[in-house]
């Protein structure tokens, strides 16, 4: 077997340096004669025309660095303090790394990866401090799963598409080592219920998790989709809490402080909780699941006919049970197909096939998580959560309102006496 | 039942190559995330920190005190070090001023559960937070350049301007954490484990 592979290994190393020095030498010979051409070219119509065809004369050559289709401009939607993923461009789950969505408190900081260090200490038996290249030599493990802003809610007016309305989640593969691994090396006393993860940007980020969370699925990465992390993203590490809000997986990690117990910072404290009552909720961590037909959407126009309903759903409890499309205004609603693999805290994209009469209606999805979670309407939640819900944790159904003209708008909804 | 043949098909093969059986296991699912070590190892990597680099790093002040340096500030000198550092981005006072939008989020309003805007007086469950949150972060232009005992006079300040301490009060280490802030008792934690019920 072991033989085997090697020749494989052998014929295929062949035959591509066969094949690369072949189309080197065409190139070399070709190019010189095409720019001696191209002053005639200009002047010849007929000619001129087959340059718009892409079949009559060769393109560019092999670069260091792709990019997009020039015709392909998707982009981030950036406001003072946080960009958005266009959602409704991508055909698929996992988010181009420079589409990412971004949100940070003091802006992005300038970290070399050489001096970075992270530092485990308070309840552990050893405090220690690893270099980035320390973490890589520990087994490592790819993982991929969404990361959303715990205020990833926006209504207001017709002219929405999804990335406005909920721009505040991506998805990723990330790559790194798992939290628990690191606690094994350090050795973490019987007292520890939580820890302090803390960021070494100018806001110097804090946030306490539980302790559970490391011993279940927390892990420190330093690669994403295949690559190093982007600055945006934390670079050279942050810490990855699969489901849990965004705002925690800390950027740019650089300690980690074992307690008895939690902080209350400041973002865990007056950020990122919310009114329910007449009470005030904190230490929400998982993501309720949520859904969002990305297409059709706004400003996408549809015909009359056959059309391909398109979105992602996901849960920060766990996998995508199903997600039902209604296409009569939420009056009647049908399973659509799930794109496997579906996995467990990640988006899933979902498709349904409409057959659309050309009558005004609205379109709306609905997920339901493992846990039996069925994704609320705005108005379950604030008869939930009373009148002053604000903005952290919504993750109400979203509906789109396809005019007979085939135009398609965000559908607002009114949700407090504010 | 599937798992067991696929065992069945590794575990000679296995023996051989330690790594396939272990890709088997992760191909599985996300569910098991099993990296190639089987049980808890010492990898020996990475290296002992020293009292000198935990302390240059360890800022964090918990609600019973734990972290809080040693020092002390009142409100008096808190007041000048705010209208020098902090009331460019946060206002003269620190409230709002309908109209008018400034760099900086207000700090000084009401102590009453429904005022608004939320501020120190109204939403901060714990004093501490507010020593910990301005050591670390503020001012916005030039974090981390306060000394200690300037904390604790912002901290002071901006307590008293909240109608939550008297003028008077001097704060340390001691009577930080004792203070007890009106939005505490409003504060619950999520309880909801994930089921149909909409909470
Ligand atoms: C250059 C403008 C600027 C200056 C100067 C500044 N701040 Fe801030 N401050 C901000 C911004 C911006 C935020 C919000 C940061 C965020 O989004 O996380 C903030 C947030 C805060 C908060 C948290 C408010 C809340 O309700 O969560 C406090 C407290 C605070 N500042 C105190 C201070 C103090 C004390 C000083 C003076 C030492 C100061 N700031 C100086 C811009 C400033």
């Amino acid at each position: 077997m072991k033989a085997n592979r090697k020749n494989n290994r052998k014929v295929v190393t062949g035959k591509i340096s066969r094949r690369t020095l072949i189309s080197g030498l065409i190139a070399a010979a070709v190019l010189p004669v095409n720019a001696l051409f191209a002053g005639d070219l200009e002047k010849n119509e007929r000619l001129l025309h087959d340059l718009d065809d892409p079949t009559k004369s060769p393109g560019p050559g092999p670069s260091p660095l792709g990019k997009r289709s020039g015709f392909e401009k998707p982009v981030r939607k950036p406001s003072d303090i946080s960009s958005r993923t266009p959602l409704q461009d991508l055909h698929s789950t996992i988010t181009p790394a420079d589409l990412h969505f971004e949100r940070h408190h003091a802006g992005i900081p300038t970290i070399d990866p050489s001096k970075h260090e992270l530092l485990i200490h308070g309840l552990v038996n050893r405090p220690m401090k690893f270099s980035l290249a320390d973490l890589k030599r520990f087994p490592a493990i790819t993982r991929t799963c969404f990361i959303e802003c715990a205020g990833n809610f926006r209504t207001g007016k017709e002219e929405m598409t999804p990335q406005d309305v909920l721009g505040l989640t991506s998805q990723s593969e990330w790559t790194g080592v798992m939290l628990s691994t690191l606690f094994n090396e350090v050795g973490i006393d019987a007292k520890a219920q939580w820890f302090l993860a803390e960021g070494s940007d100018a806001a110097v980020m804090t946030r306490t998790i539980p302790l559970s969370k490391a011993w279940d699925d927390a892990m420190i990465v330093y690669a994403q989709n295949g690559e190093a992390i982007r600055p945006e993203q934390g670079y050279p590490i942050r810490l990855l809490l699969p489901g849990f809000e965004g705002n925690m997986n800390i950027k740019w990690l650089r300690r980690i402080e074992l307690s008895e117990a939690p902080y209350m910072t400041r973002e865990e404290t007056s950020k990122y909780t919310y009114p329910v009552k007449d009470k005030i909720r904190m230490f929400s961590f998982e993501m309720d699941a949520r859904s969002i037909i990305t297409f059709p959407s706004y400003p996408q126009k549809v015909s009359k006919g056959y059309v391909e309903i398109r979105g992602i759903a996901w849960s920060g409890r766990g996998k995508v049970e199903k997600v039902e499309v209604s296409t009569d205004n939420g009056k009647t609603w049908q399973l659509a197909n799930l794109q496997e693999p579906v996995l467990s805290k990640a988006h899933t994209y979902f498709r349904y096939l409409w057959n659309w009469n050309g009558n005004e209606t609205e379109i709306l999805s609905r997920v339901t998580d493992e846990t039996g979670y069925l994704q609320p309407t705005l108005q379950q939640l604030v008869e939930a959560r009373g009148p002053n819900i604000g903005g952290y944790h919504m993750n109400p159904i979203t509906a789109w309102k396809v005019k007979a003209d085939g135009s398609v708008w965000f559908k607002p909804e009114k949700y407090t006496d504010k | 039942m599937k798992r067991r043949i696929t065992w069945v098909l590794v575990f000679p093969v296995s023996l051989l190559f330690f790594s396939v059986s272990s890709r088997f296991e992760v191909l599985d699912g996300q569910k098991s995330l099993t990296d190639t070590a089987k049980k808890a190892v010492k990898f020996g990597f990475g290296r002992t920190a020293t009292p000198k680099e935990i302390a240059s790093w360890d800022i964090d002040v918990r609600p019973d005190g734990k972290g809080l340096p040693a020092g002390k500030g009142d409100v008096k000198t808190g007041r000048i070090i705010y209208t020098t550092k902090c009331a460019v981005c946060h206002g003269a006072n620190g409230t709002e001023t309908p109209g008018v939008k400034l760099p900086g989020a207000a700090l000084v309003g009401d102590t009453l559960a429904k005022a608004r805007p939320k501020t120190i007086g109204n939403y901060w469950p714990y004093a501490t937070t507010l020593f910990d949150y301005i050591r670390r972060s503020m001012p916005y232009n030039l974090p981390g350049s306060l000394t200690d005992n300037e904390v604790y006079g912002l901290t002071a300040y901006l307590l008293n301007a909240n109608k939550i301490i008297k003028a008077d009060v001097v704060l340390d280490a001691q009577n930080l954490p004792q203070i007890v802030m009106p939005a505490r008792k409003l504060f619950i934690m999520d309880d909801r484990k994930g089921a149909p019920e909409i909470k």
